[in-house]
């Protein structure tokens, strides 16, 4: 089996992309709220101390600012955990931002159950569904080192408002570098036509590695990065449906509201049906763990995932 | 302007409110008519912003926290001619960009707000980005001043000495349930908005004159955020509308609103009686 090679933690790139980019654009403001050390942004501080502002801990606070500081010409970027930039200051979010039409970078650093082990208070098992829900904002949940950095490096550009979200654990690269990144373009990463999995965010890693466990007992799996839940790129779901026998979507969010959700949604007005199945987090809150002893117990490393696409197969 | 022509304004802006809000059947009643002469010294005194600049981001900002009085705002706007007045016939109505509180839909508004508590945090970031090129003023209920985030925004803004940052509580005392001592007590609100940092002056809210002498001396201080607190009555020029909570939402009905349009004309004639005498 192909082992992948290990990257930085999508965090670090996020940091690294973002100084990049504000070197070049003195437009480019980051607002966070105490999250400079967890945000990685503390090389940003000290290199570019006129381009960050820091409100304390203050999410709605955070996110009423950014928006002010969008409306009066800057691109700005607030990061904060996801958990608490997507629950505290949704009302921000919907009004401040995406009915106001101001076009804020929303990012949500350790998102998911990537603090896992800092207990439920600090996962955001929601935020895909949350947003979902509220029109005018794109949601971006990258794979890996290589859509971290594209997905950073478009939002500074995108006219409209954007939620980034990633973990802070060095991941896997998925990824050949010169792949084509577009938002709202999921990409095909493994061609098969057994079992597709069409994952988002770090789940990608798990799906391509439960992919190469399957190909080794002779079922072959397609393996899409959806790197974008919203908007859902509809042609691809339904083009990998057509083509495979069953699909799973994966993804680091409760098992309601998310991409499964959308893709079940999709489908099903679609008139596509097929074995299908949704992995996620069930509807509890999780037992402690690190994120990838999270996604064991959840049946979303390589071998549950594989388990799982085994089973699908089997009941059709 | 003078003050004459301003108090006549103000009147004028009533009645219209009024009259809006009462072809509506929706609206804003004691709110509106609580702030009408902040906006009137604001818009026609004091703010760097016309229909030709609102596109220029080194004008000055206005931002309408308490959304829950966009009819006097829309009165405003259409007297300075952002658009035509005759658009709010269409007040509230399927379809309208006049929605009943503030959105970007309508030229001269900047931040769609409604949902209370937004306000400020907006403004800061406005100010942060503009620092020194100009001034952006916010408007507050008292009532909304219970929401966390404002006072979130207080400390940001005197953290980061936003003296170009000013903000004007429409202390009507008034808000939807009773008074707001009776709901959730703010006083003593100037020792609060002092110890967060900012350097605060009273005024009287409808006084035209002591409101743009007041508006006109921001900042108050170098360094620091300035804050008005301007004592209003809620539902203000008309006597039985005056300081009834009732009157948050309430639509006049015809007998009421002949009532109303009465007492603002006699009010008006008195005030060119005044100017002739003069």
């Amino acid at each position: 089996m192909k082992t992948l090679e290990l990257g930085k933690a999508n965090l670090e790139v996020f940091a690294d992309t973002l100084i990049e980019l504000a070197k070049k654009d003195k437009r480019i403001v980051v607002v966070t709220s105490d999250s400079r050390g967890s945000g990685k942004l503390v090389p940003f501080a000290e290199q570019l101390p006129d381009q960050i502002i820091e409100v304390g801990i203050a999410e709605q606070n955070l996110v009423g600012v950014a928006a002010g500081l969008a409306a009066a010409g800057k691109k700005v970027f607030a990061v904060s955990p996801a958990c608490f930039l997507t629950a505290r200051a949704l009302e921000q979010i919907k009004n401040d931002i995406c009915y106001s039409d101001h076009p804020v970078k929303l990012i949500g650093i350790s998102a998911g159950v990537s603090y896992g082990a800092l207990g439920s208070t600090h996962h955001s098992l929601f935020d895909f569904a949350v947003l979902r829900a509220i029109n005018n904002i794109s949601i971006l949940a990258p794979a890996d080192n290589f859509e971290t950095r594209e997905s950073v490096k478009l939002a500074a550009e995108m006219l409209q408002p954007v939620y980034i979200r990633f973990g802070k654990r060095a991941i896997e690269h998925v990824h050949r570098p010169n792949a084509d990144f577009e938002p709202g373009k999921a990409i095909i990463i493994r061609e098969g036509r057994d079992v597709a999995f069409i994952a988002t965010g770090e789940t990608v890693v798990q799906s391509l590695l439960a992919a190469q466990l399957l190909e080794q007992k002779g079922i072959f799996c397609r393996v899409v990065s959806m790197h974008t839940i919203k908007p859902l790129d509809e042609k691809i779901i339904f083009e990998t449906a057509k083509k495979c026998k069953a699909l799973m979507t994966v993804e680091e969010h409760l098992v309601y509201g998310g991409l499964g959700e959308a893709c079940a949604a999709y489908l099903m007005q679609a008139g596509v049906v097929l074995p299908f199945k949704i992995v996620g987090i069930r509807d509890e809150y999780t037992p402690t763990g690190s994120q990838l002893e999270i996604f064991k117990e959840y049946g979303m490393t390589a071998e549950g995932l594989a388990g799982t696409a085994i089973k699908l197969i089997e009941k059709k | 302007m003078t003050d004459q022509e301003l108090k006549q304004k103000s009147i004028i802006y009533r009645k219209k409110i009024l009259t809006y809000i009462k072809q509506a059947n929706a609206g804003h009643t004691g709110g509106s008519l609580s702030c009408v002469d902040i906006l009137n010294v604001l818009y026609n005194r004091i703010l760097n912003v016309t229909p030709e600049n609102f596109y220029d981001l080194k004008r000055d900002h206005y931002i309408q926290s308490k959304g829950h009085s966009v009819e006097a705002l829309y009165v405003v706007l259409a007297d300075k001619g952002f658009f035509p007045e005759s658009d709010l016939e269409t007040l509230c109505q399927h379809g309208s960009r006049y929605v009943g509180h503030p959105t970007r839909k309508v030229k001269g508004i900047e931040h769609n707000t409604g949902a209370l508590g937004h306000g400020l945090s907006y403004g800061v970031g406005v100010a942060l980005a503009g620092k020194m090129d100009n001034k952006v003023f916010v408007l507050l209920g008292d009532g909304e001043l219970a929401e966390g985030s404002n006072w979130e925004a207080l400390l940001t803004a005197s953290h980061y000495q936003l003296d170009n940052l000013c903000a004007i509580v429409d202390l009507n005392r008034l808000q939807i349930t009773d008074w707001t001592r009776n709901v959730c007590c703010t006083d003593p609100l100037d020792e609060k908005f002092k110890a967060f940092g900012w350097s605060v002056q009273h005024v009287d809210g409808h006084d035209v004159k002591a409101l743009t002498k007041v508006l006109s001396s921001v900042p108050f201080e170098k360094g620091k955020p300035s804050m008005i607190i301007a004592n209003t009555v809620k539902g203000k020029g008309v006597s039985f509308i005056e300081n009834n909570y009732k009157w948050h939402h309430h639509v006049p009905t015809d007998e009421e609103y002949k009532k109303a349009m009465k007492e603002l004309n006699q009010a008006l004639q008195k005030l060119n009686n005044e100017k002739e005498n003069n």
